[in-house]
């Protein structure tokens, strides 16, 4: 009776938004910040600025550079890069897309106020620009810079009509919100949505959906639930656990591919004596760093079963690595085999470097931040005590955590590192290079490791000009790096999107959720 | 009466000054913003610009003393994250934080007191079991766990009510209210009826305890001896009588609904304060979190203080002031 009165009393209060085939609704699992496409460095903002701005150099899906507002790039002299311009292209206020726009975006990128993750990192490279001729200019760096196209792939591209000093106020209201993409933003709730038209304009492959609404979903299962109701029809970051049951989901479609996020741990250098939370077996004081001793962090690694964390923690929505990148991107090395477990070969190592009984440790990690963080860190300790490293686990908020990190108050603990370039100097010079904040190489080497000869070669791969040659040298760098445990590599995690069935979608590499990359399935 | 208020004033003061301390040490204590607000692939010298330019270079008492300074003149600093003004980015959320609370105590209102009240008068029944039962449901269940169920069953598998987010809103006096359209109602059941379990509940309990309390008592015999007829007896005398700690609970409880929406508000991605202070804490977005506290202690104050006023409606009896 109740369900009689109540049910079609609920269904008319409730035909939900308007749905036409023209219309798409994704979720996005992180919230933007700002419109403003310089404003902040963050993976959300990103994502949806892609929709709305270009860049002179694009990403395709596996992360490889491809032409976008430039149609080509080339070296003239070691230290002068020159962008050919695409002609013909719009600014969504009808404005021709001319190399004075890219040099009035690249002064501003800078000069924003507050700007909590500058974009500046990107541009910096660059110490003067020449334009030829409007479709034409030259962006000089200080001696070679092979990266710049590659840092380019951030750099969004706005008019100058914009004048000076354009506030992030205007782009959140929508009026400085004019790029050349294929969407213009019609209205931005911060924590909310964000609403987008197809710009006719567009001087690219015209994308599907007419009307986009992007909503801010954080909350996993609410995501999911989203998706299953039909109130989005396409989501980001599909937890693990949910993924064999969408799997099995006539409603739903998946798609995924392997990231460019590596999951892996950080061994304290920076001590010559017992870093933090190391101690003998009974407890007693260490004098030395057992991390230093190569035989030891072989053993910790072997001790790792890479493919136990993939199935059961990760429900296999990762790979095993010993290496930064996944198969199939530039500076993978084909040679490079996850190590093999062996719990006798660890234990054996260990004796070798003069701990026959082990030593105590603190396995440190973030529970919040990275997929099945918490659990990866708890797998981890349970493989190390079977080796006799007796380790205590201790995973935190990442809040708290990466603050004392970055202090190097841990002694073994788990990172990720997004490799945003898709090619191998990033990473090399950004975890393993030795901390040197004259060169801003080592910026995130938390773990101190210094290796001069590993230094030398990635300096020295960074001066070779041709792509080829250039990952050839880094793929040299990058096994003196794993040979020698620079630190210790999990996995590589897999991105996964879930979607209305009747949909198709190319999945990316760097994690962007982009409308323009879902379809009607044929 | 006036002097009163004006001591509970200047105790809010007080108490606000205080806050602000305990949430600026602890902020600091937590961890530092920088590192979670930078590019991962920011080098050292793109590190040292954003700490200055989130003016974290400078020492604590520093930091805290241009706070205050900027909060005595109505500017309680600029969010990190958005680089908006804390107060401008709360007060944005506020309206949707505050329409789902109201509608929540709204619907404890109209439930618990009149199934508190049935509850109460026939405490043996089927109902009266039933009820209480349900109560103790209403209090444990956690309520993202409820609300998810709520989402899996009303939205999922029956189809009758939109999963997640806020409606379509209509701006009256410059502010956008959801509660007027239908689309923005439809959105607004499952959340408010997520958050009022608790309440519902609550009220329930305390309404049935006092009935049970005072039926018993002399003035409700007298009442009945007098010819009084069963309604006036409940409806005038009992349920004045039973009010009064209703009142107090729900002017507190109304506090914690719009301060801890927080989980409600995740669950159902509600647009509102509960959603931004939870992604403020989780970037350390410190003026954001500093202004929150503050305006969750003065709405705290406030109602205290309403509610203080509404005794004396409800019981001539209490006199604030008055005996000094």
């Amino acid at each position: 009776m109740a369900r009689r009165v109540f049910a079609p009393l609920m269904a008319g209060l409730l035909a939900t938004s308007p749905v036409s085939a023209q219309s798409l609704v994704m979720a996005f699992s992180g919230s933007p910040t700002s419109a403003d496409p310089h404003y902040h460095t963050f993976s959300p903002n990103i994502a949806l600025d892609s929709h709305s701005y270009n860049t002179l150099v694009d990403m395709d899906p596996k992360s490889r550079p491809i032409a976008s507002l430039a149609e080509s790039w080339r070296l003239v002299s070691p230290d002068t890069w020159e962008f050919k311009l695409r002609p013909g292209v719009k600014f969504h206020n009808g404005d021709d897309f001319t190399a004075e726009d890219v040099v009035y975006t690249l002064a501003r990128v800078p000069t924003v106020l507050n700007s909590p993750g500058s974009f500046s990192i990107y541009t910096k490279s660059v110490v003067s620009s020449e334009v030829v001729d409007p479709h034409t200019i030259r962006l000089k760096t200080n001696g070679l810079y092979p990266l710049l196209p590659i840092d380019l792939t951030l750099v969004f591209m706005i008019p100058r009509r914009l004048g000076p000093n354009p506030l992030n106020e205007d782009f959140n209201n929508g009026r400085n919100a004019i790029g050349t993409g294929p969407y213009r933003m019609t209205s931005y709730k911060p924590g909310d949505r964000v609403e987008l038209e197809r710009f006719d304009g567009f001087w690219g492959k015209k994308p599907h959906w007419a009307n986009v609404s992007v909503r801010m979903i954080p909350n996993d299962g609410a995501r999911t639930a989203s998706l299953l109701a039909g109130d989005v029809q396409f989501i980001e970051f599909v937890p693990t656990s949910d993924v064999a049951r969408l799997g099995t989901d006539k409603r739903v479609a998946l798609s995924q591919t392997d990231s460019l996020r590596l999951v892996f741990l950080w061994l304290n250098r920076s001590h010559q004596v017992a870093p933090p939370f190391v101690t003998g077996p009974n407890g007693e004081a260490l004098t030395t760093n057992p991390l230093n001793d190569l035989r030891v962090r072989k053993a910790l690694s072997m001790a790792i079963n890479r493919n136990a964390i993939v199935e059961r923690v990760m429900e296999g929505a990762a790979i095993p690595s010993n290496q930064f990148l996944a198969p199939g991107v530039s500076g993978h090395v084909a040679d490079l085999a996850p190590v093999p477990f062996d719990i006798a070969a660890a234990r054996a190592l260990l004796a070798e470097a003069g701990y026959p009984k082990g030593f105590r440790i603190t396995l440190h990690g973030p529970n919040d931040r990275y997929v099945n963080d918490g659990k990866i860190v708890q797998a981890i300790g349970q493989m190390w005590t079977r080796i006799g490293v007796e380790t205590k686990v201790d995973a935190m908020t990442w809040t708290t955590y990466i603050s004392r990190a970055s202090k190097q108050e841990f002694s073994a603990f788990l990172l990720g590192w997004g490799i945003s370039s898709g090619e191998a100097s990033n990473p090399l010079r950004a975890l393993v290079h030795t901390y040197d904040a004259a060169s801003g190489w080592g910026s995130v080497n938390r773990g101190r490791y210094s290796n001069p000869q590993l230094d030398g070669m990635i300096k020295a791969a960074m001066a070779v000009a041709d792509d080829k040659m250039r990952e050839a040298a880094l793929i040299d760098a990058e096994r003196v790096a794993m040979e020698d445990v620079a630190l210790i590599p999990i996995h590589i995690q897999k991105n996964i999107w879930a979607m209305r069935a009747g949909l198709t979608h190319t999945p990316r590499a760097d994690e962007r959720t982009l409308a323009m990359d879902l379809i009607p399935a044929p | 009466m006036t002097v009163w208020i004006f001591r509970r004033l200047i105790q809010a003061v007080f108490v606000m000054l205080a806050m602000t301390v305990i949430v600026f040490v602890g902020v600091n204590v937590i961890g530092d913003p920088v590192e979670i607000l930078i590019s991962p692939d920011a080098d050292q010298a793109e590190r040292i610009r954003a700490i200055a330019a989130l003016g974290l270079d400078k020492p604590l008492w520093e930091q805290y003393l241009r706070f205050l300074w900027g909060a005595v003149r109505g500017d309680l600093g600029r969010s990190f994250v958005f680089n908006e003004p804390a107060l401008q980015l709360i007060s944005q959320r506020m309206p949707a934080t505050l329409e789902l609370a109201v509608t929540a105590v709204l619907l404890a209102v109209v439930l618990g007191i009149p199934l508190g009240l049935l509850a109460g008068l026939y405490p043996h029944s089927l109902f009266g079991r039933l009820a209480m039962a349900g109560s103790i449901l209403g209090f444990s269940l956690p309520s993202f766990w409820v609300g998810l169920m709520f989402i899996m069953i009303f939205a999922v598998q029956l189809g009758w009510l939109p999963s997640t987010g806020r409606g379509a809103t209509v701006t009256v006096f410059g502010i956008p209210w959801s509660f007027l359209t239908r689309d923005g109602l439809a959105h607004m059941a499952m959340p408010a009826f997520n958050l009022a379990l608790g309440n519902i509940a609550l009220v329930l309990r305390l309404t049935r305890s006092g009935v049970r309390e005072n039926m018993p008592m002399d003035y409700v015999r007298f009442a009945r001896a007098k010819g009084l007829s069963p309604q006036r007896v409940v409806f005038v005398h009992v349920l004045k009588n039973i009010m009064i700690p209703v009142v107090t609970v729900l002017g507190l409880q109304f506090g914690s609904t719009v301060a801890f929406a927080v989980v409600t508000e995740s669950v159902f991605a509600w647009p509102g304060m509960g959603k931004l202070i939870i992604d403020s804490i989780n970037v350390l977005d410190r003026p954001v979190i500093v202004a929150y506290l503050m305006m969750i202690v003065l709405m705290f104050v406030t109602i205290n203080l309403i509610v203080d006023l509404l005794y004396t409606v409800l019981d001539p009896r209490v006199r604030i002031g008055g005996a000094e």
